[in-house]
């Protein structure tokens, strides 16, 4: 019992990941039609402006190391410790979540500039061109980082007080050893209430409201006389904050390289097609069920009964379900089925 | 028997006694000059050029592109030192020398880089480049096993010596060993001979370990080598689990070793896998259970420093073992240490220790040999016992090229003075503890002449 809540929960966190990024991949689909491979780029994006935002805080004066004496070496005190003493290490400790702020801006300016700049002018060339031109919009995305930042991972630590565990054993009954880290939890969180905001923004504003029906019949509503591009470039700018904010939060968990959006890109991918092309609750849904299943798969008894299972089921039930359901769990009839 | 003469005079014994006097004589010098006429049929013989170049091929990008810059850095500075510039460096402290700081017998060296990308194929087309286009007489390189026995059997088909990076392995100087391959850095078989009597006196022998083994030829060969020795200890394995290579969330293989019933979790990851496995074992809070009455450990068979730095505070308190480090107070690190240091601002890595070392082992050989005749190097390197490296008394074993020497057991500082200051060491382990039979793992070196 005490592994099948321990699976849950890390599928429903990893799940969290995956539906952030494809929420974000389907609103862009499912709005300007553009297969954008780049998008990952923007997940890594999004945790670099934490890594950033800590860089900014820890700015530092140069202090002669007396520790190093072969050579002439020098150690870093940051400003905020030296002018603010503890209030200023407090800052820096908590530099990931205030670095959501920092990020909201940039990342909507990324979007904003990226769209206006480079995808809407593929809006009419086919896929095809629109994945290689993403695609290598995304590689050049991640050997710029390389460039600023390195190659090496970058740590950005949770705040101390959640570097620990949750003992939420006890919530079920399990006992207290049964745990589960603090930011962990923090994360699933976040991840519903960014898909709740998202959700709530497009189906209880005007703005919302025109953006799907724009989705639905982009024709229509251009006839209405409404500018329904710039409401998609906004739904760009927007798609690029959710997945930057999903980076950001993820960077505890996996200290940030330039490398991480390709590696969850493919797996956005898939969910957005198990989801269906085009459909944000179906991406929400397929993010947190594939993220659940490849928990589970990767449990020692499962692996002994089908070894390798851990790295090939997401990939399995895409298969599945291209071949019954070509347009996804949920995604609307028609929509990817020629 | 009538010794027939013919109109000039000459007999049939005569222009044989001739012949054969002038073979010898034209013969003669060639004895006293070591592989001299050896050197007319190897590949990229330098000749009378008064330069000669080295390839160094490291991995630029990719997930080791930091290691592979550090590599890079040790290369240049080896190359200055080898040309009497800067400060000599190891040169002051090796035992025995024969460089002269005129380059190699006399040749200016000159270098090219390529990037291996952590990429076997990658590695193989670069090093295949450097040969045949660019003429080196050795190229040099790490940061993956993988990718150093591809590049050595390259060396064996083209006869061209490879100085191996880093690698860990024991399949590089094991099953897949090669004449043309030298390895300095120590291997997995080493850290755990080094790490047993250590784990014996800090965790006892009831203990139940749990492997994450990143799935490729490194992590096997780390995995056997550590659970041969913590079995040897009295403990028992409760799980080997193999992860695939930059799996980047090990959350879904952490999770099962809360319920394990494992007391000690070993991570044989490195590089980018190493940093994030640790990170999450650590915000799983498993360095804060007591699993069996016992404090939950987790050991890094393998450290580096440019890892740890990755891992920020996750890694203190955490065993490992290193090559070398750069807190080392013996006279040759402290040459290597300050010289590097000088030059970029900062300490080099183990890995920067081990590839200036082998450029300056290989050119030192050269030197010994007289030629730069491949086979004649490498029977020079085969067996050659050295001092002042930084590692203690050290020898290139014969037998399998693996070099012999003390290894470094090493805990994540609890209280780092610098930043450099990550990892503390606890027990410089003499070379006579690491030693075990060439023949356990097998493998054919291979003939001299390719």
């Amino acid at each position: 019992m005490d592994a099948i809540l321990l699976q849950i929960l890390n599928g429903l966190d990893k799940g969290g990941a995956y539906a952030l990024i494809a929420l974000g991949l389907t609103l862009v689909f499912g709005t300007l039609g553009v297969v954008n491979f780049a998008h990952g780029a923007l997940f890594m994006l999004g945790a670099f402006c934490s890594v950033t935002f800590q860089k900014l805080l820890t700015i530092s004066k140069q202090v002669k190391d007396t520790s190093i004496t072969f050579f002439d070496a020098y150690k870093e005190m940051p400003y905020l410790e030296i002018w603010f003493g503890d209030y200023g290490k407090t800052i820096i400790d908590w530099s990931v979540p205030l670095s959501i702020l920092f990020a909201i801006p940039v990342m909507l300016l990324i979007g904003l500039a990226m769209e206006r700049g480079l995808i809407r002018h593929f809006y009419k060339r086919t896929h095809a061109e629109q994945i290689l031109v993403t695609f290598g919009l995304a590689i050049v995305l991640q050997e710029i980082i390389k460039l600023s930042f390195g190659a090496n991972p970058i740590p950005t630590p949770a705040p101390e007080i959640f570097s620990g565990t949750a003992p939420i054993g006890a919530l079920f009954g399990l006992g207290e050893s049964v745990v589960y880290p603090w930011w962990r939890l923090i994360y699933l969180g976040f991840a519903f209430s960014v898909i709740g905001s998202v959700f709530a923004f497009l189906n209880l504003t005007t703005f919302g409201m025109v953006v799907r029906a724009g989705m639905m019949d982009r024709e229509t509503v251009g006839l209405l006389g409404i500018n329904v591009e710039r409401r998609f470039t906004i739904v760009f700018g927007l798609a690029a904050v959710v997945t930057g904010l999903a980076g950001v939060m993820y960077s505890p968990i996996l200290p940030p390289d330039y490398h991480m959006g390709m590696d969850f890109l493919v797996l956005s991918f898939v969910v957005v097609v198990v989801g269906g092309m085009g459909s944000l609750g179906g991406a929400v849904a397929a993010g947190f069920l594939l993220g659940i299943l490849q928990s589970f798969a990767s449990m020692n008894e499962i692996k002994s009964i089908i070894p390798g299972i851990d790295q090939i089921i997401i990939y399995l039930v895409a298969v599945f379900i291209i071949l019954v359901r070509p347009r996804g769990l949920f995604g609307r009839e028609g929509v990817m089925e020629d | 028997m009538s010794d027939k003469k013919n109109s000039n005079g000459w007999s049939r014994r005569d222009i044989m006694k001739a012949a054969g006097a002038f073979t010898a004589a034209g013969a003669m010098p060639m004895f006293f000059s070591r592989g001299a006429w050896a050197d007319k049929t190897f590949v990229n013989n330098p000749g009378n050029s008064k330069t000669v170049k080295l390839g160094f091929n490291v991995p630029q990008t990719g997930a080791y592109a930091d290691e592979g810059a550090d590599e890079l850095r040790a290369y240049k500075l080896a190359v200055k030192h080898l040309n009497g510039e800067g400060d000599g460096g190891m040169m002051q402290t090796m035992k025995p020398m024969h460089l002269k700081g005129n380059g190699i017998l006399g040749k200016k060296v000159e270098y090219v880089t390529g990037d291996t990308q952590t990429k076997s194929d990658a590695a193989r087309a670069s090093a295949r480049r450097m040969i045949e286009k660019d003429g080196v007489l050795m190229f040099s390189g790490g940061s993956s096993s993988g990718v150093a026995i591809a590049q050595q059997s390259l060396a064996q088909d083209m006869g061209v010596i490879f100085m191996c990076g880093l690698t860990h392995s024991n399949d590089t100087t094991g099953k897949d060993k090669r004449r043309y391959g030298f390895r300095h850095f120590f291997n997995a078989k080493m850290s755990g001979l080094a790490l047993g009597p250590v784990l014996k006196k800090e965790m006892g022998t009831d203990r139940r370990a749990y492997h994450l083994t990143a799935d490729y030829t490194w992590g096997w060969t780390q995995e056997e080598s550590i659970k041969e020795t913590t079995e040897g200890l009295g403990w028992k394995t409760v799980k080997t689990v193999r992860t695939p290579l930059g799996a980047g969330d090990f959350s879904q293989y952490i999770t099962p070793v809360l319920n394990s019933g494992a007391d000690v979790l070993i991570l044989n990851h490195y590089g980018k896998d190493m940093i994030n496995s640790l990170t999450q074992a650590v915000q799983f809070g498993l360095r804060d259970k007591i699993v069996n009455g016992k404090q939950f450990e987790i050991i890094v068979p393998l450290y580096s420093r440019l890892m740890a730095q990755g891992a920020g505070k996750n890694i203190k308190g955490i065993l490992g073992t290193t090559n070398w480090n750069w807190a080392l107070k013996n006279e040759g690190s402290k040459a290597f240490v300050k010289s590097f240091g000088n030059e970029y601002g900062f300490p080099p890595s183990q890995a920067a220790h081990t590839c200036y070392v082998q450029t300056l082992l290989y050119a030192n050989a050269c030197e010994m040999a007289g030629t730069f005749y491949p086979p004649e190097v490498i029977k020079q390197l085969e067996g050659f016992k050295f001092d002042g490296m930084g590692n203690g008394p050290t020898e290139y074993r014969a037998a399998d090229h693996q070099c012999f020497k003390d290894v470094l057991v090493m805990r994540g500082n609890e209280h780092p003075t610098s930043q450099f200051d990550l990892l503390e060491i606890v027990q410089v382990v003499p070379r006579s503890q690491v030693e075990y039979p060439a023949s356990i793992f097998g493998g054919e070196l291979g003939p001299y002449k390719v």
